[in-house]
């Protein structure tokens, strides 16, 4: 028995579900519950829940947290909407990338002050807790505005992303209108239909499979009971449980980048192909100097996406060789793509073996495989 | 082949020795798959890499590879001999070992050079509780 890792509060449900837990940044996460390319399918065709709730959630109060935030993600915090989402990433002083995150601008349903949300991965929870402690205490400087500390909400609340073309139908009747029609990567917070006390949920329009989507942010005692609505709602059209196993070979066919895999420390956001998550122009954060003259060189290497000719799955740490056999790449995530049937992978290679089209190897445990380039990203879905 | 009667090594992969009439000259010959438990536990097979016909193995030596959307898993012999015969209708019909794991997904047989390693194998109750320790 794993006992020294965290449980979400869906934890018992998972295990009486059968779900297959393992251990994922220190949470006993569930991978799977039976079929991963079944759990991927249902995501992709009808509609299927996740249990996020191992990813931080950490909350920004107070007067200087506009500031704070704007100074230390790549995109520009100051003149985000109410209700607005940003992906974004925090950089350190090199312009390497400590983690992808999500940035919320909210309002409190109580108090109607403006409010901040950042969504890390599970794995940079505490390292960036870290990072932005010591950057609250550095401060702006004298007379800057008093920056408070961040709440970490993470085991306060639980996170139920409900993804696929048919997740309309379990949020509408149990988020109502509000949640409907919120655009794409927008949020609001919003009373929850039908549970006793009308708990508030955070709703955002967001999510990490390519299909359209909410990720629910609940208070961490009613989850089991959110969570059991939503399948009992969404049963006629299909919905059921996915693992992290199915949320990876998701994300991957969409070319979503993972912290750990395509985004690391010794990556900056321009190799990783995150253009849009860098705002330069007369913005202050840490490692700007160091991105704007990256953004003026050629790289070193860049992210691509490659197809592979036969069935051998390029995995993780794999070695990348031009059609000549020199080594031009590695592979970062790979799997069989259970919507295109063939094996895909993402990593980094040399820039002049990036153009689409361009014909490699992967070596695959000795052997080496043929793969070609190809344009990210790998399934986008229908409009 | 029902999977009472058969012997397992530690590493999933289950044993049938022929045992038809007498021992013949060149060696008895061995049937050779992998448990429903190791199927079950793999899921979403995508690939299967079948050893080459005439091809010389010894126990717990890799002979092949069984690839999942996840993980990619050896094959290892769990016998001394010789590949005489693979399961060519396997490939492009995985599900055949999820159907038939111990019948129609056999992958490969094996003529016995050393039939000492026999005894090292565990029987049906012996690999069950195995897998109840593994899946706890």
């Amino acid at each position: 028995m794993t006992s020294h890792l965290a449980h979400t509060p869906l934890h018992s449900w998972h295990a009486t579900a059968g779900g297959r837990l393992v251990d994922f940044a220190g949470w006993e996460m569930p991978v799977q519950y039976g079929s991963i390319v079944a759990e991927h399918e249902a995501t992709r065709k009808a509609v299927t829940l996740f249990d996020v709730s191992h990813m931080g959630r950490l909350r920004f109060d107070g007067p200087g947290a506009e500031a704070f935030l704007d100074r230390t993600v790549t995109r520009r915090v100051a003149g985000m909407k109410p209700g607005q989402v940003r992906y974004a990433l925090v950089t350190n002083d090199q312009g390497g990338i400590l983690d992808d995150v999500l940035v919320y601008r909210l309002v409190d349903s109580k108090t109607g002050a403006t409010y901040y949300q950042m969504v890390v991965n599970a794995s940079n929870r505490q390292k960036i807790l870290v990072w932005l402690e010591r950057r609250r205490a550095a401060g702006f400087g004298p007379g800057g505005p008093e920056i408070a500390s961040p709440r970490d909400l993470t085991f306060d609340t639980a996170m139920i992303a409900v993804q696929g073309p048919k997740a309309a139908a379990l949020v509408e009747p149990i988020c109502g209108a509000p949640a409907i029609a919120l655009r794409y990567y927008t949020a609001a917070e919003m009373p929850l239909i039908g549970f006793a006390g009308d708990p508030m949920a955070l709703v955002s329009r967001t999510g990490y499979t390519g299909e359209d989507g909410w990720e629910l942010v609940v208070p961490a005692k009613r989850a089991v009971e959110v969570w059991r609505r939503l399948l009992e709602v969404g049963a006629p059209v299909g919905a059921q449980p996915a693992g992290l196993a199915a949320r990876d070979t998701l994300r991957l066919e969409a070319a979503m980048p993972l912290y750990g895999h395509e985004l690391s420390e010794s990556i900056h956001p321009f190799q990783a192909g995150l253009d849009f998550a860098v705002n330069l122009e007369g913005h202050y954060f840490p490692g700007a100097d160091a991105l704007e003259k990256a953004s003026r060189e050629p790289s070193r290497v860049i992210r691509v996406g490659w197809k592979l000719g036969g069935k051998r799955v390029p995995r993780e740490g794999y070695p990348v060789l031009s059609a000549e056999g020199a080594a031009i790449g590695n592979v970062t995530s790979g799997t069989f793509s259970p919507t295109l049937q063939v094996p895909i992978a993402m990593g980094y290679c040399q820039p002049a073996f990036a153009k689409p089209g361009t014909e490699v190897l992967v070596d695959i445990r000795g052997r080496h495989e043929p793969a070609t380039v190809v344009e990210l990203p790998f399934y986008r879905r229908g409009k | 082949m029902t999977p009472d009667k058969l012997l397992y090594a530690k590493t999933h992969e289950w044993v049938s020795v022929d045992t038809a009439g007498a021992k013949p000259a060149g060696g008895r010959v061995a049937t050779v798959g992998i448990s429903a438990f190791a199927v079950e536990a793999l899921t979403d097979l995508v690939y299967i890499e079948l050893p080459k016909v005439g091809r010389q193995v010894k126990h717990g030596e890799s002979f092949g590879e069984i690839e999942s959307v996840k993980a990619v898993s050896d094959l290892y012999s769990p016998v001394d001999g010789e590949i005489v015969a693979v399961n060519d209708a396997l490939v492009g019909h995985l599900e055949t070992l999820n159907s038939d794991p111990y019948g129609q997904g056999w992958i490969a047989k094996i003529r016995l050079s050393d039939e000492t390693h026999l005894k090292e194998l565990l029987d049906y109750p012996a690999y069950q509780k195995q897998c109840a320790e593994e899946g706890h």
